[in-house]
């Protein structure tokens, strides 16, 4: 099958149409799951198929497409999405996170803060916050609709009962416009802030799950908690060992088999644009990070000569 | 028989209109198809009183209390409850929200099994503290001191809070059963076969533990038992049923002392026999 | 060493190139085409059809060599595929009564109008491996010629259900009053949700995994939601698909499929509503797939609990259980899935775990673990960075 045979955005219109109106619905309602007929696409489910139709059926020929995979844009899967992408639209890529129009994520939100007109896209692996605590379907689609949450904060109970604190690190669960409970997807908690009162629109797909979801801009998120043990973010005792950034969610990196370690940012991009701008972080000049720096410069490389 | 009532009751669960019935039940039946669960059921249940149902299994008893607290749908019949919050309500035409809040407010549900009325997966206080999380306490330290004083009026070691209930004993278990459903003081509650299940010295206990906190908490309760010996000690009233339809009822003692209808009486004469 | 935790687009493309070179594996040895592994790869390709979705004997036969004989792979370039098609019309129901059969078998009687008809099957072979096959295939050989069953083409062969329909001793297999008019729903364009109607419920076992399938009516048979089933009949052929263009009115025949149809005949004792009677448990294939069609059969017969009022306790009588677990595509993704990184959710993870592990050591949880070392920092080497 030729590239040329593909329409534009894989999907036909009748399927476009047809995610467009979930979407519409999904923004209307936010935080409620609406459940689309979800088609299969030539990447596997799990692997974002959600996002991939959001993206497609949303995405024009002026469009600029951002993918990040754990913040990154240089990982495996967002390589690939944006290579499918580049195939099916043309559209024009970057790695830019402030030049981006249509961002595609998988567990991360950019540390970059997002404007107005920026449409930020989540794949979702499990859409169902409550699932944990009630594996049916017909029953959560139940307390949805009745806003029967009192489940969802006996799991954090006996998080603080058994740990002495919440025990959920991602996917940390939200309530948004002060009605629908919502799975952010994997996102570390650390990202639950920048969903609250966002200026952009934040749309979520889950393919294999066949549900979409939105937040439209300026909606609340509020991550669920006890006010004797309110809602906090990780935090670490560093900076990135790049750039310097101490606002940014970082990645632990093995550099040996002796216990060396890296801390860097898992915002790929944010970190380069740091270090490019004169910003050096402690370890900045070691061995370890001077390869690691010349494999992102050198991955950077190709992929704009790829791009020219 | 209301005399014991109200003294002792949550100050702000005052009732509203103490003289009507709580519970008001017309023609109450029950058909599984051409199947007879219970038909022609009437009483009233008023604020404080205990109604006692026996009879042998498949007398039609747990058909009756899932009709009652709304579980199942009966083919005849209305089941009127007095709520604090709404005044008088149809329990089926309410809609599902409302009588899902009224089982975590106003009312209870004590399951023969305590495996079918609590979460195996969480702590004891994560199952005391369910119901008033879902009426929107969000205290932790708050929620965790009215598990702590309720797993203290249940008789239950402080020291298993943070314990799992899969590793309690059957009586443990149901003892924290009914504290789950009374941490939030609720005025009606359903039990079906308490004490089912559970070795007789271990039933002797729990007994005295469910008229103790019934009788100081002034609770209203539809008791479903097979055991006359349970009826006796927490029922004022009883309802005798056989074959789906109420036999005979009347004041405890009155039923049991000088039965009427023959079932009544070959019940009563063979617990003396045993 | 960075390059293998942040890989590029170099590193893909390297994989891909050496996937297709142990595709093509030897070059000494001639390529298969597409026409061998159609003609030769039979029931595979029937496989790939049958849970792609999408009859296309040759697209089913390319599918295969490219996945490299990987069935779930093929099934999944299958299905891709599908997605691209546009939707021109819906068939009219296939009618296998007037199907050109192949094969017919019926457990339940002996013998029956149109006569029992073996056909190509394996059963009743001895499973020794054949040498000889190992011996053939230089020079073309002549294929060994299907001998006559002696039937004259167009005998009728009634379906064992219709002849126990007749005398009203199963259940007639009608569309519910309120779904009599209604358009059959249809599966890949409306989305599965809880509880499901039996057209739905059929349309996802067609699609889904063989093996699924097969374990989970393996367990109907060893009492899990038991269904005390008879293989009322099988069978094998070609059927003709119409379609009833909008400029014409009537329907014609667009072409010939080969479908598989097992219809299981269960006891029923009769409910509230209904005398004792059989009742029905349906499977149909595209392609020659009997494995499937059959446990396709006993599953759906066992996820008819409800409206035959029986109680449901096995796992093959549990529809959101059964249906949302059942599509290999969706299965094989989510669990490969687990291959992408992970990385910033195993971050939060290991953040946290080490907090824990540090609370415990100060003894701050009010929990403890009975033992629980007191010189905590020992195996925590993470915590000491160059």
């Amino acid at each position: 099958m030729s590239a040329d045979a593909i329409t534009f955005g894989y999907l036909d219109d009748q399927t476009k149409r047809m995610i467009r109106r979930a979407l519409l619905k999904a923004v209307a309602i936010p935080g409620y799951q609406v459940p689309f007929a979800g088609r299969e696409m030539p990447l596997p489910y799990g692997w974002g198929t959600g996002g991939i139709q959001v993206t497609a059926s949303i995405i024009g020929r002026d469009d600029v497409l951002k993918v990040i995979d754990q913040g990154a844009d240089d990982t495996t899967n967002a390589v690939s999405i944006r290579r499918f992408f580049r195939r099916v639209t043309g559209v024009a890529a970057t790695e830019k996170t402030a030049e981006a129009t249509l961002i595609q994520t998988r567990h991360r939100i950019p540390e970059t803060p997002l404007t107005t007109g920026q449409i930020l896209i989540y794949q979702v692996p499990i859409p169902e916050p409550l699932r944990s605590m009630e594996p049916r379907e017909t029953e959560t689609r139940k307390m949805h609709a009745l806003a029967d949450y009192g489940v969802m904060h006996v799991k954090l109970y006996e998080d603080i009962a058994r740990h002495g604190r919440i025990a959920t690190a991602y996917d940390y669960p939200v309530r948004v416009n002060g009605r629908h409970v919502m799975a952010p997807s994997p996102i570390p908690k650390f990202d639950n802030p920048k969903m609250h009162n966002a200026p952009f629109l934040q749309l979520f797909g889950a393919g294999r799950e066949k549900r979409l979801y939105a937040i439209p801009p300026y909606t609340s998120v509020v991550s669920l908690d006890f006010e004797d043990h309110p809602f906090e973010v990780q935090r670490w005792d560093r900076v990135c060992d790049l750039c310097g950034a101490g606002d940014s969610y970082l990645d632990e990196v093995v550099t040996d088999d002796t216990g060396g370690r890296l801390f860097v940012c898992s915002d790929s991009e944010y970190c380069t644009t740091r270090r490019d701008a004169g910003h050096r972080g402690p370890a900045a000049d070691s061995t370890a990070a001077g390869a690691l720096g010349a494999t992102l410069s050198a991955v950077a490389r190709d992929r704009t000569e790829d791009r020219a | 028989m209301t005399a014991a009532c109200a003294a002792t009751r949550d100050p702000q669960a005052v009732p509203a209109t103490a003289a009507a019935p709580l519970l008001a039940v017309e023609g109450l039946g029950k058909w599984y198809g051409p199947r007879l669960g219970c038909r022609d059921v009437s009483f009233t249940l008023h604020p404080g009183e205990v109604l006692g149902v026996v009879g042998e299994s498949g007398s039609g008893k747990t058909t009756l209390l899932g009709c009652l607290s709304g579980g199942l749908t009966p083919t005849t019949g209305r089941v009127a409850y007095h709520s604090e919050a709404w005044g008088p309500a149809d329990v089926h035409a309410l809609p599902e929200g409302r009588r899902r809040l009224l089982m975590r407010t106003e009312w209870g549900f004590v399951r023969q099994n305590p495996r079918d009325g609590l979460r195996l997966g969480v702590s004891a206080g994560a199952n005391i503290g369910e119901r008033p999380m879902a009426v929107g306490a969000r205290h932790y330290g708050h929620i965790r001191a009215r598990a702590l004083d309720w797993l203290s009026r249940v008789e239950i070691d402080p020291a298993r809070l943070d314990d799992r209930p899969a590793s309690f004993s059957g009586g443990m278990q149901q003892r924290l059963q009914i504290a789950r459903v009374l941490v939030n003081g609720p005025r009606l509650v359903f039990m079906d076969e308490p004490t089912g299940g559970l070795d007789v010295s271990v039933q002797a206990r729990l007994l005295d533990l469910l008229r103790d906190l019934v009788a100081r908490l002034g609770l209203s309760a539809v008791i479903v038992t097979h055991d006359l010996a349970v009826a006796r000690l927490l029922a004022h009233r009883l309802m005798v049923m056989k074959d789906g339809r109420v036999v005979e009822e009347g004041l405890t003692d009155q039923v049991l002392d000088d039965p009427h209808h023959p079932y009544t009486q070959l019940l009563v004469s063979s617990v003396l026999q045993a | 060493m960075y390059v293998a935790v942040k890989g590029g687009e170099a590193a893909i493309d390297a994989a891909h190139r050496q996937m297709a070179a142990a595709r093509r594996g030897d070059p000494a040895v001639p390529p298969l085409t597409v026409a061998q592994i159609r003609a030769q790869m039979g029931f595979a390709v029937a496989r790939v059809m049958a849970e792609g979705a999408l009859y296309d004997p040759d697209l089913a036969a390319l599918a295969l060599k490219q996945a490299w004989g990987d069935v779930a792979e093929a099934i999944f370039l299958l299905r891709a595929y599908r997605t691209t098609l546009p939707r021109l019309a819906a068939s009219e129901p296939v009618d296998t009564a007037h199907m050109v059969v192949r094969r017919r078998v019926s457990a339940a009687f002996k013998d029956l109008p149109g006569g029992q008809v073996l056909g190509p099957t394996f059963d009743y072979t001895h499973r020794l491996l054949d040498f000889a096959l190992a011996a053939e295939g230089q020079a073309s050989e002549a294929a060994p010629a299907a001998p006559d069953d002696g039937r004259a083409p167009d005998a009728p062969m009634p379906r064992v259900a219709d002849i126990l329909g007749g005398e009203g001793l199963i259940e007639p297999e009608t569309a519910p009053a309120d779904e009599a008019t209604a358009p059959v729903p249809d599966l890949t364009r409306d989305p599965l949700t809880y509880p499901a109607d039996r057209a739905t419920r059929l349309q996802a076992l067609a699609r889904g995994d063989e093996g699924f399938l097969l374990s989970l009516a393996y367990s109907t048979q060893r009492g899990h939601g038991g269904t005390h089933p008879f293989a009322g009949e099988i069978r094998v052929g070609e059927v003709a698909v119409e379609i009833v263009p909008e400029d014409l009115g009537f329907p014609v025949v667009i072409g010939d499929i080969t479908v598989c149809e097992c219809q299981m005949i269960n006891q029923f004792t009769g409910s509230r509503t209904a005398p004792p009677q059989f009742t029905r448990g349906y499977g149909l294939t595209l392609g020659y797939n009997e494995r499937k069609a059959m446990a396709m059969a006993l599953v759906d017969r066992a996820l008819r609990h409800r409206e035959l009022d029986e109680a449901a306790t096995a796992p093959a009588q549990d529809e959101e259980f059964v249906l949302s677990h059942a599509d290999v595509v969706e299965a094989s993704g989510f669990v490969q899935h687990l291959k992408l990184p992970h990385y910033v959710d195993f971050q939060a993870e290991l953040d946290l775990v080490r907090r824990l592990r540090r609370a415990a050591a100060e003894g701050v949880s009010h929990d403890a673990p009975e033992g629980a070392p007191e010189d905590a920092p020992h195996n925590t080497s993470a915590e000491t960075t160059p």
